[in-house]
Parts: structure tokens; C-alpha cells; sequence
């Protein structure tokens, strides 16, 4: 039982970080139809400033996150501009520049920071709760409502206020939005930096969590990608019941696959893996993507 | 048909300079030019599937699948590399023949991903599954190939046994290049509904590049394993891939020598920045990638007729003076 509720804690804790990464990442794709893959560089850029500035004494974790969100949804600005703006029409070069700020923002961070040190960031919040037996330390619980709050924020955004729903127009029919007077320049700039900010709050949240290093990146692009295309590629709804999906299947893989026969942690992704290539191959469109 | 008695030539050059290496570099500078064949294998293969229009993410994958499989029946079956390379060609090109028909459902974007998804999952395979994969650390002790009594243990023997390969897997990959099946290829990517409407079986050749690609990815990556006598899962991973896309890219894909002028380019630069500035390596990867997308956007394949394009218009301006 205990072990269940823990699973069940870590599925929960990694189904909103999903979430976050995921929906940032559909967000950008549904505006401005290109497939960022270095959103997984930006997320590890958000890591490693509250690293610099919180594990180094000079912000509070809080400031931290939240410098690291400014300075990460800067570089995801200048990446519209420079990049994907004037590769509009032509998305799959949009992609393929994307690739190069993977290998430029990697080394930049390995060259500067050096790869070898294990970056060690203690928890901002000690201690931790005892829930019908399972151990939740609190800098991992705090995540879940923090991640609930930035989609909760987002959502409203997109619903209630008008910058918000000029961008659901343009994710829409972008001649359509261009009709009616909303700026496509505009609405892909506000699109990258949300979903850079929301990239880098993740990092910044997971930092103390996780094992920082130039290359964490890596994973958290590849998960972000397995739950857009079973959510459906620009649907923020199915980002959200994917991640779910996502969190609880990858924990509960994780916990209880036998290690004699594969190593539990990579069994979970390849899992994971395999239901992306099935959701692809039988319904592109995924859970809740237009068709 | 000057044309394409030009692009024997052309290959002819290229593996005759190939051969005369060894006498002129250092050993330790002949195991790159040894790995750059392989990969100019990769690459060249890689192309073919490209100029149908897909990009995968999972080449470097299936040339895992060729490594793993030539490797494997080296060690526990003992069976010679002559015939374990072969026939981990063939596996890759058996994975690619039944993956091709939920792979193909995909175009664009979800090819790419749909790609990538996949290789992931059998390399995360290689690399959990201790058995018979070896798991994390890899798998060992692949033995050397060998002939009679002779074993290409040297770097030397080693670099003309590549070599050889190479030049037989890029005369093929040349020769498909030519035929009308490669031009068909070429033509689906640019044109697929009217390839459609003639006749063109576009599914078919989308396989059959697919197909083919694997083969000799296989084979290039038996070539790998066999030297370095281990194959792991980070030697195959997306870090890998990557660079075969840049090479292809930077190359360009619409002719046979695209992407072997990119893997030579890139290689070359990477040779030289070795040492001192190594680690900023993928730095001047992403730069160039990024340079070429926007200044160059046909590859280093397009710079000839770039050229002759600027001299006749300078010709053109010279002559409207005078």
C-alpha cells in the first residue's frame, strides 16, 4: 500500500512536469506550426540559472526561478526572430535551425559551467510530510501545485484575456487572425516566450530534484514529444491528459518492472516510446489534435 | 551518357586518394579518415531515403541494429565477419521492411518523429536488456575479422577493408542513384501527387529507399562495431544522429556527392579543431548548420553552379560596360 501511494506521489509529481514541458511545447507548435526541439536545451538553461543564482546564495529559490524563466523566455524570443520568423513558410528548416541551437546552447553551458562537477542545489524547503506512510519531501510536493497554478494561469489567459485569445486565433486559421487585424509577428513572439518561460520555470522547479548537467535536455525533449503526439500535436487539452497518462505509466514502470530482466527506468520510456509510435502510426492526430 | 561515366570517374578519384592515406597521414589521423568512410556510408544511405522527401530520425538506429547483429553472431556463434556483416545488412533491412508500412502512414513532421520514437525504443532496448545486448556498458569482446590467418587488427588493414566496403556499398548506392528507380525517387519528393497520377507507385519506392538505406546502414555499422570491437547504446543515440542530418543538410541532398562533400567538409574542419577547441565542436556544427540554412540554402552541392552563375553575371556586367 505504501509503495503504491509512493508511485502514486512520483506519478503525480512527474505528470505535472510533463505537463508543463509538454503544453510549452504544443503551444509554440500550434502558433507557429514549427517543432522547437531544443525546448529541452531551454528547460535545462532554466536549471542551470537557479543553480547559479540560488545554490550560490545571491537569489532566493523563488527569484530564482522566476530570473530563470526572464532569462530563458529572452532566448526564446530571439529564437523567433532570428529563426523561425523568417523560416515561416518553410517549417521543416524551421526544425532543422532548432537542432542547431541544441548544439550551440549545450556547449555553451558545458564550456562555461563544465560538464564533470555534479551540480548539487539542497533544497530550498526542508523537511518533508509522512502521508499514510509514504514519504513526500516537500521540495518535490511543492512542484504539483506550483505546475497546477502556471497551466491554471495559461489557461485563463488563453480563455479570459484578449492577447490570449488572438493567439488561440492564429493557432486557429493564421490568414484568418491576419484578417482581422491580429499580427502573426506578434502572436508567434508572445507563443515562443510563453512556452520558453513555462521551459524554463520547469527547469528551475525540477533543479533541486534532478541531476543537473548540460545534457539533461535530452530527456525532457523526448518526453515532451512522446506527450504532445499522444495528446495531439497543438492541442493543449490532450498535452494535459497525456501527461497524466504519461506521469502515472512511467512511474508506476519504474517502480515495480523486474530489474533482472531490463533496467526499469529505461523500460518506462520504452514504453513510453512504443505508445507514441502506436498513437502515431493508428491515429496521428492523437488524443485531442484536429485532424 | 558522358554524365555518368563522369561520376565513375569521380568515385574512382576519390577511393584512389583514399588508398594512397595510409602513407601519407599518422595512424591516429587514418582512424578518422577510417571513421569517415563509414560515415560517408551512413550519410550517402541516408540520402536516399531523404530524396523520397522523409527525414529519419532513426538511421543511426538501424546501423545500431547492423553492429549489434554482426556483432552478436561474431562472438556467440562464431561466424565469420564476411558473413555476420552481410547479414546484419540484412536485419536492418528486414526491421526497416516491417516498420515501413505504420512508418509510412507518417509524412513530414510525423515521419520525423514517428522515426525518432521508435529508434529510441530498440536502442533504450540495447541498452536495458542485459541479455543479449549487454546493456548499458555495451556489448564486448566482437572479434576482428579475419582471413586464414591473417586478422585486420592493424589500423592499416583495418582502413583497407573499409575501404574496400565503402567503395563497393557507394558504387551500388551509385549505380541506384542513376537508374530510373533513383530517379523516381528524386521525382516523388518534389512532385508526389503527379508521380501519383503517372503511375508512380510512391509507397513502393518509399519502402524500397527505406529498405535499402537499412541494408547499407547495416553494413556500415557492422564495419564500426568489428574495429572498435564494442557496440553500446550511446555510439547509436539521437547526439549521433543529429550529426548525420547536419552533414546531409550542409551537403545537400539533391545529388549523389552532397553528402559526402558534407561529411568530408565538417570532418575536415573537426580534424583541425581537434585538441585546443574540441570541445566547442557541436558549437561550430549548430553555426554552420544555422549559416547554411539561410545563406546557402541548396547545400555545399550548390556552390559549383552558385559560381558559374556569378561569373556569367559579372561577365554580363563587364560586357554591358565595355
Amino acid at each position: 500500500m505504501e509503495l503504491v501511494l509512493q508511485q502514486a506521489l512520483n506519478g503525480a509529481l512527474l505528470s505535472v512536469f510533463y505537463a508543463v514541458m509538454a503544453v510549452g511545447f504544443t503551444l509554440i507548435f500550434g502558433v507557429m506550426g514549427v517543432l522547437n526541439l531544443a525546448h529541452g536545451e531551454l528547460y535545462m538553461v532554466g536549471a542551470y540559472v537557479v543553480w547559479l543564482t540560488y545554490a550560490q546564495g545571491v537569489l532566493p529559490f523563488p527569484v530564482a526561478i522566476l530570473a530563470g524563466a526572464g532569462i530563458v523566455a529572452a532566448i526564446g524570443i530571439g529564437m523567433e526572430r532570428a529563426f523561425f520568423r523568417p523560416m515561416r513558410a518553410k517549417p521543416l528548416m524551421g526544425l532543422i535551425l532548432s537542432v542547431g541551437m541544441i548544439f550551440i546552447l549545450q556547449v555553451f553551458v558545458a564550456t562555461t559551467w563544465h560538464v564533470g562537477l555534479m551540480k548539487n542545489i539542497s533544497p530550498a524547503i526542508k523537511g518533508s510530510v509522512r502521508i499514510l506512510g509514504a514519504i513526500a519531501p516537500w521540495q518535490r510536493l511543492i512542484v504539483i501545485p506550483a505546475a497546477v497554478a502556471l497551466i491554471g494561469g495559461l489557461w485563463f489567459f488563453l480563455r479570459r484575456t484578449k492577447q490570449g485569445q488572438s493567439l488561440r486565433a492564429a493557432a486557429q486559421d493564421p490568414e484568418a487572425a491576419a484578417l482581422q487585424g491580429i499580427s502573426i509577428d506578434r502572436t508567434g513572439m508572445m507563443a515562443m516566450g510563453i512556452g520558453a518561460a513555462l521551459a524554463g520555470t520547469a527547469g528551475g522547479l525540477m533543479a533541486p530534484i534532478m541531476r543537473v548537467d548540460p545534457y539533461m535536455g535530452h530527456t525532457a525533449l523526448i518526453m515532451a514529444l512522446m506527450v504532445t503526439i499522444v495528446g495531439g500535436l497543438g492541442s493543449i487539452e490532450g498535452a494535459m491528459i497525456a501527461s497524466l497518462i504519461y506521469g502515472f505509466m512511467i512511474a508506476f514502470i519504474t517502480g515495480y518492472f523486474p530489474q533482472e530482466i531490463c533496467s526499469p527506468a529505461t523500460m518506462a520510456i520504452i514504453a513510453g516510446a512504443l505508445l507514441m509510435f502506436i498513437v502515431l502510426a493508428v491515429r496521428p492526430r492523437g488524443i485531442m489534435g484536429r485532424a | 551518357m558522358p554524365k555518368i561515366r563522369g561520376g565513375y570517374l569521380g568515385l574512382g578519384i576519390l577511393f584512389a586518394v583514399m588508398a594512397a592515406m595510409p602513407f601519407v597521414l599518422a595512424e591516429y589521423r587514418l582512424t578518422t579518415v577510417l571513421l569517415m568512410l563509414i560515415w560517408i556510408i551512413v550519410a550517402v544511405s541516408y540520402r536516399l531515403l531523404a530524396t523520397t522527401g522523409e527525414f529519419s530520425l532513426g538511421h543511426v538506429v538501424v546501423m545500431g541494429i547492423g553492429a549489434y547483429a554482426s556483432g552478436i553472431m561474431g562472438r556467440q556463434m562464431g561466424m565469420p565477419f564476411w558473413i555476420s556483416a552481410p547479414i546484419g545488412g540484412l536485419i536492418g533491412a528486414g526491421f526497416a521492411a516491417a516498420t515501413a508500412r505504420p512508418l509510412f502512414r507518417m509524412k513530414g513532421f510525423y515521419f520525423l518523429l514517428g522515426s525518432f520514437a521508435l529508434g529510441e525504443a530498440i536502442r533504450l532496448c540495447f541498452r536495458g536488456f542485459k541479455f543479449p545486448f549487454g546493456g548499458e556498458g555495451g556489448y564486448w569482446y566482437i572479434p576482428t575479422p579475419s582471413i586464414g590467418s591473417f586478422t585486420f587488427d592493424s589500423t592499416f588493414s583495418y582502413f583497407y577493408l573499409t575501404l574496400g566496403v565503402a567503395a563497393a556499398c557507394l558504387f551500388v548506392l551509385y549505380r541506384i542513384d542513376q537508374s530510373r528507380i533513383g530517379k523516381a525517387m528524386v521525382a516523388i519528393h518534389s512532385q508526389d501527387s503527379l508521380c501519383e497520377s503517372l503511375g508512380i507507385n510512391i509507397l513502393g519506392y518509399k519502402t524500397l529507399a527505406y529498405i535499402v538505406a537499412s541494408f547499407f546502414a547495416g553494413i556500415a555499422g557492422a564495419l564500426l562495431a568489428h574495429y572498435m570491437t564494442t557496440a553500446s547504446p550511446p555510439q547509436f543515440s539521437i547526439s549521433v544522429m543529429l550529426p548525420v542530418l547536419v552533414w546531409v543538410i550542409v551537403g545537400g541532398v539533391n545529388t549523389f556527392w552532397g553528402p559526402i562533400a558534407g561529411v568530408f567538409t565538417l570532418y575536415s574542419i573537426q580534424e583541425q579543431l581537434r585538441g585546443v577547441l574540441a570541445e566547442y565542436m557541436p558549437m561550430f556544427y549548430g553555426i554552420i548548420l544555422i549559416a547554411v540554412v539561410f545563406a546557402l540554402p541548396g547545400g555545399l552541392e550548390s556552390l559549383p553552379a552558385r559560381v558559374t552563375e556569378w561569373r556569367r553575371a559579372r561577365r554580363e556586367r563587364l560586357g554591358a560596360v565595355g
